[in-house]
C-alpha cells in the first residue's frame, strides 16, 4: 500500500514538458505495421481530437501510448518521463464495447474501480471513496443511477459511466476512446460540457473522435490521423479542406461529408 | 502498483503452512482433527469427507465463477480432461499410490494441455474451440491406454486410478481429504484478499493496465487457482465432470443477483450443497460414484434458478408478458371506451361495439370488460351496456393523452405518415415514461396549442378497427 503512495509521489509533472509527447512511434499487428513513424508534441490544458477514416489506427494510436498494445518502436513520454512511470496521472476511457456490459457489477461498482489504483493492493474502497465516487456520478447526472446493474442503463448512460470512472482517477492527461459514438444528444451535450470543465482546471484531454460535423465547435487542436500523422496544431489551422483529402485520400462520401464541414465553417 | 506487497502475502501464506506442517507433521494435525471429533461426538471419518468435498465444492464453485464470468469456462474442463496421462505417468514412476505426486502428475499434463491449446491457437490459427477439442480428446485418449495399462500390471491393479474417472471420494483416505481441504481453503484466502484485483481484471484488464496493476501476472495467479481446484477435485468429481463443477454453480448464481460480491458467496453454497449431496448418497449407496451425483444435484440447482429467479429466470420473464400484455388490453380498452364516449356522449357503449372497434372476440372484450368493472373503471348500465366511472375516465384521460401525443409527436417530429401513426403509437405508449409524457406536453404547450381539457385531438380520424389485425 505504501507503495502506490510512493508511486504516485514519484509520477510527477516536469516544468515545462509537454503533457505527451511521441517519438517516431510504430506499431504492428502481426508484422503489418498499422502505424508509422508518429511524431507528435501535444500541448497542455487543451481538448484535442484524434481523426481520421476507419482502419486509420486511431484508437491503435491510443492504446499503443498506453502501452495497452506493444509498440514495435518509439518512445512516449508524459510530462518529460516515460509514460509507464507516470500512469498515475492519467485517466482512460475505454471504448464502450471493450467490456461485458452483462458483468455482475453496479454502477457505483464500475465508477469506484477509478479509485483503485491510489488504494493500492488488498485495500478496501471506503466510504471517502464512496463519496469521491458519487461526486462524479452527480457529474454525469447519473447519481439516481449508483445501484443499477450496468446493463439497466442505455448506451450513453453506458458512456457517462465510463467517463465518471476516468473522473474518479483525478488525472491532469486524459485518453478517451470514441465517448461521443452512439450516445444521445443529452449524453453529447453532458460529455462536452465536462470535457470543458477539465479544460478550464488545465488538465489535457486527447479524444478519439469521429465526427468530421462537431471536431472543429468541440475542440481546439486536432491531430489528422491516416497510418501516420497527416498534419496536427491548432485546430483552425489543420482543419483545411487539403488536410482531409489528404487524410481520407479518396474516400468519396467521408470526403464530400468533410467538404461540406469545411464550407459550414468558411461562411 | 508493481510493488512486492501481493507476492509477499502469498509467500507469507505459504511459509506460514509449511512451517506448521514441517513442525508438527499432516498426521499430528490429523490426529488433532480426530481428537476434537471424538470429544464433540462426530464421526471423525464423515467430518474428513465432508470438510474435504465441501471446501473443494466452495473452492471450485467461486474460482470457476470468475471463469464464467470471464467466458473461460471450458479452460477448466481442458485441463480436467488433459490430466490422466499425468496421473498414470505418475503412477509408473512412483510405483505406488502416492496420491501428491498424481495430483502432481495431474496438475503438469493438465498445465501441458492448456498449454498446447494456446499454442494451436497462436501458431497454427486453429480456433479456440477446434484447439480446445482437439487437445481433450487426444490427451484423454492417452490417458485411458495409459490407465489401462497400469491396471493389467499387478500392482497397479490396486492403484484406484479408475477412481479419477468419475470421482470416488470413498477411496479417499484422511491424508488426501486434508491435502484437499488445505489446498481449497487456500483458493478461498487468496481470492478473498485479492477481491478488487480479480473484479478488475475480469471486468476490464485494459483500464487495469493503465492503473498500472500487473495484468499478466493477475492473470496468472487467477488461472493457477483455477488449475488448482481443476486438479484437487479430479478424485473427488472425476475427470470427466470437473468443468461442471467450476461452472453450473456460477450460472446458477448469476440468475440471482446483479453483484459480484453476492454472486462468489452464492455460488459457493450451491458448490457445497452439491458436493455434500453427492458425497452423501455415495456413501449410502454402494458402487454409486461421487462425481455423476454432485454433478446432477448441482443440475437441479441451476434448472430450478434458471426458472424461478426473479428478473432474471424464464418463468419472471412469462410472467413479464402477460403482465405487459394484460395492461395493454387493459390500456386499449380504456383507450376505447374513451373514444366510443367521445363521438357517442350520450350513450353508454356496449360489448359489441367495444369488440368491433378492437378487432377483439366478444368473448375476450366480455372477459376485458368485467376485469375493469372489478376494478372500478367501468360500470354497467340498466340496460346491458357499459360506461367509464368517474375514476375510469380520469384513468383513460391519461392513456388517451399519452397516446395522442405520441402520435403527435411521430408524425411531426418523425415525419411518419398519419394513417400509419395509430398502430406504431399503440406498440410504443403502453411502455412510454412518465417524464417523457410530460416532456412532450410541455411542448405543445410552449407552443400554444396544448387544449383546455389537456387531451388534445387525435391526428387521424377515428374508425372501426374491426379489419384490423389488432
Amino acid at each position: 500500500m505504501k507503495a502506490a503512495q510512493e508511486e504516485r509521489r514519484e509520477a510527477a509533472p516536469v516544468a515545462e514538458a509537454p503533457p505527451l509527447e511521441i517519438h517516431d512511434m510504430t506499431v504492428a499487428y502481426q508484422r503489418r505495421p498499422v502505424l508509422w513513424d508518429i511524431d507528435l508534441e501535444l500541448p497542455e490544458g487543451r481538448l484535442i481530437a484524434v481523426v481520421g477514416p476507419n482502419g486509420a489506427g486511431k484508437s491503435t494510436l491510443i492504446k499503443a501510448a498506453l502501452g495497452l498494445v506493444p509498440r514495435a518502436s518509439g518512445r512516449v513520454e508524459v510530462y518529460g518521463k516515460p509514460i509507464e512511470k507516470q500512469l498515475s496521472l492519467i485517466g482512460y476511457v475505454p471504448q464502450r464495447e471493450s467490456v461485458d456490459w452483462d458483468f455482475p457489477v453496479s454502477v457505483l461498482d464500475v465508477v469506484m474501480m477509478g479509485r483503485y489504483g491510489r488504494l493500492g493492493w488488498f485495500r478496501r474502497p471506503g466510504r471517502e471513496d464512496r463519496e469521491a465516487a458519487m461526486d462524479c456520478l452527480r457529474k454525469v447526472a447519473l447519481q439516481d443511477f449508483a445501484g443499477r446493474q450496468i446493463s439497466q442503463l442505455s448506451g450513453g448512460q453506458q458512456q457517462r459511466v465510463f467517463l465518471a470512472r476516468a473522473l474518479a482517477q483525478e488525472a491532469l492527461l486524459y485518453f478517451m476512446d470514441e465517448p461521443f459514438a452512439g450516445v444521445d444528444a443529452a449524453t453529447e451535450q453532458a460529455i462536452l460540457g465536462i470535457l470543458q470543465e477539465l479544460r478550464s482546471n488545465g488538465r489535457t484531454v486527447v479524444v478519439v473522435h469521429h465526427s468530421l460535423q462537431t471536431v472543429r465547435d468541440y475542440f481546439d487542436h486536432l491531430v489528422l490521423l491516416n497510418m501516420h500523422v497527416v498534419a496536427h496544431g491548432p485546430i483552425e489551422e489543420v482543419f483545411t479542406e487539403e488536410n482531409l483529402r489528404n487524410t481520407y485520400g479518396g474516400r468519396l462520401p467521408l470526403l464530400e461529408q468533410a467538404a461540406d464541414a469545411v464550407q459550414r465553417r468558411s461562411v | 502498483m508493481s510493488g512486492p506487497a501481493p507476492w509477499l502475502a502469498i509467500l507469507a501464506l505459504a511459509a506460514a503452512q509449511a512451517l506448521l506442517f514441517a513442525a508438527v507433521g499432516a498426521n499430528r494435525v490429523l490426529e488433532w482433527v480426530q481428537t476434537a471429533c471424538a470429544s464433540a461426538g462426530l464421526p471423525y471419518n464423515t467430518v474428513m469427507v465432508l470438510a474435504g468435498s465441501g471446501l473443494l465444492g466452495v473452492s471450485s464453485a467461486v474460482i470457476g465463477s470468475y471463469a464464467v464470468l470471464r467466458r473461460r469456462s471450458l479452460i477448466g474442463d481442458a485441463v480436467a480432461h488433459a490430466a490422466p496421462p499425468g496421473i498414470a505417468l505418475a503412477y509408473l514412476i512412483a510405483r505406488e499410490r502416492n496420491f501428491f505426486l498424481l495430483l502432481l502428475g495431474a496438475l503438469v499434463s493438465g498445465v501441458l494441455g492448456a498449454a498446447v491449446i494456446a499454442w494451436l491457437r497462436q501458431s497454427t490459427r486453429t480456433r479456440q474451440d477446434a484447439a480446445i477439442g482437439l487437445v481433450l480428446s487426444v490427451f484423454f485418449g492417452l490417458g485411458i491406454v495409459l490407465t489401462s495399462a497400469v491396471q493389467r500390471d499387478p500392482t497397479g491393479a490396486h492403484a484406484g486410478l479408475e477412481g479419477f474417472l468419475l470421482g470416488k471420494t470413498a477411496g479417499l483416505v484422511s491424508q488426501d481429504l486434508l491435502l484437499i481441504a488445505v489446498t481449497s481453503a487456500n483458493i478461498l484466502i487468496l481470492v478473498w484478499l485479492f477481491q478488487k484485483e480479480f473484479l478488475l481484471l475480469s471486468f476490464d484488464p485494459g483500464f487495469a493496465a493503465v492503473q498500472r496493476w500487473p495484468v499478466q501476472a493477475l492473470d496468472v495467479l487467477m488461472m493457477t487457482l483455477l488449475v488448482a481446484a481443476t486438479v484437487i477435485g479430479l478424485p473427488a468429481v472425476g475427470v470427466v465432470l470437473m468443468a461442471a463443477m467450476l461452472i453450473i454453480p456460477g450460472v446458477a448464481a448469476r440468475f440471482w443477483t446483479d453483484r459480484l460480491s453476492r454472486l462468489l458467496p452464492l455460488a459457493g453454497a450451491f458448490g457445497l450443497a452439491s458436493a455434500g449431496a453427492g458425497t452423501y448418497f455415495s456413501s449410502v449407496s454402494e458402487g454409486m460414484p461421487t462425481g455423476p451425483v454432485i454433478v446432477l444435484t448441482a443440475a437441479a440447482v441451476c434448472l430450478f434458478s434458471m426458472f424461478a429467479a426473479p428478473r432474471r429466470g424464464i418463468a419472471a420473464g412469462i410472467l413479464k408478458r402477460i403482465r405487459m400484455r394484460e395492461r395493454v388490453a387493459r390500456q386499449n380498452l380504456l383507450r376505447t371506451m374513451y373514444e366510443l364516449a367521445e363521438e357517442a356522449p350520450d350513450s353508454a357503449a356496449s360489448l359489441e361495439e367495444v369488440a368491433a372497434r378492437r378487432g377483439w372476440r366478444a368473448a375476450e372484450a366480455l372477459r376485458l370488460l368485467r376485469r375493469a368493472e372489478r376494478r372500478g373503471e367501468l360500470r354497467r348500465t340498466p340496460d346491458g351496456r357499459w360506461a367509464l366511472t368517474e375514476h375510469g375516465l380520469q384513468k383513460a384521460l391519461e392513456v388517451v393523452r399519452a397516446h395522442r401525443l405520441w402520435e403527435l409527436y411521430l408524425v411531426e417530429q418523425a415525419s411518419i405518415a398519419a394513417d400509419h401513426v395509430d398502430r406504431d403509437a399503440d406498440e410504443l405508449e403502453h411502455i412510454l415514461p412518465p417524464e417523457m409524457v410530460l416532456q412532450l406536453e410541455s411542448r405543445l404547450r410552449s407552443e400554444g396549442r396544448w387544449p383546455e381539457d389537456r387531451v388534445p385531438a387525435s391526428v387521424h380520424p377515428i374508425e372501426s378497427a374491426a379489419g384490423e389485425a389488432r
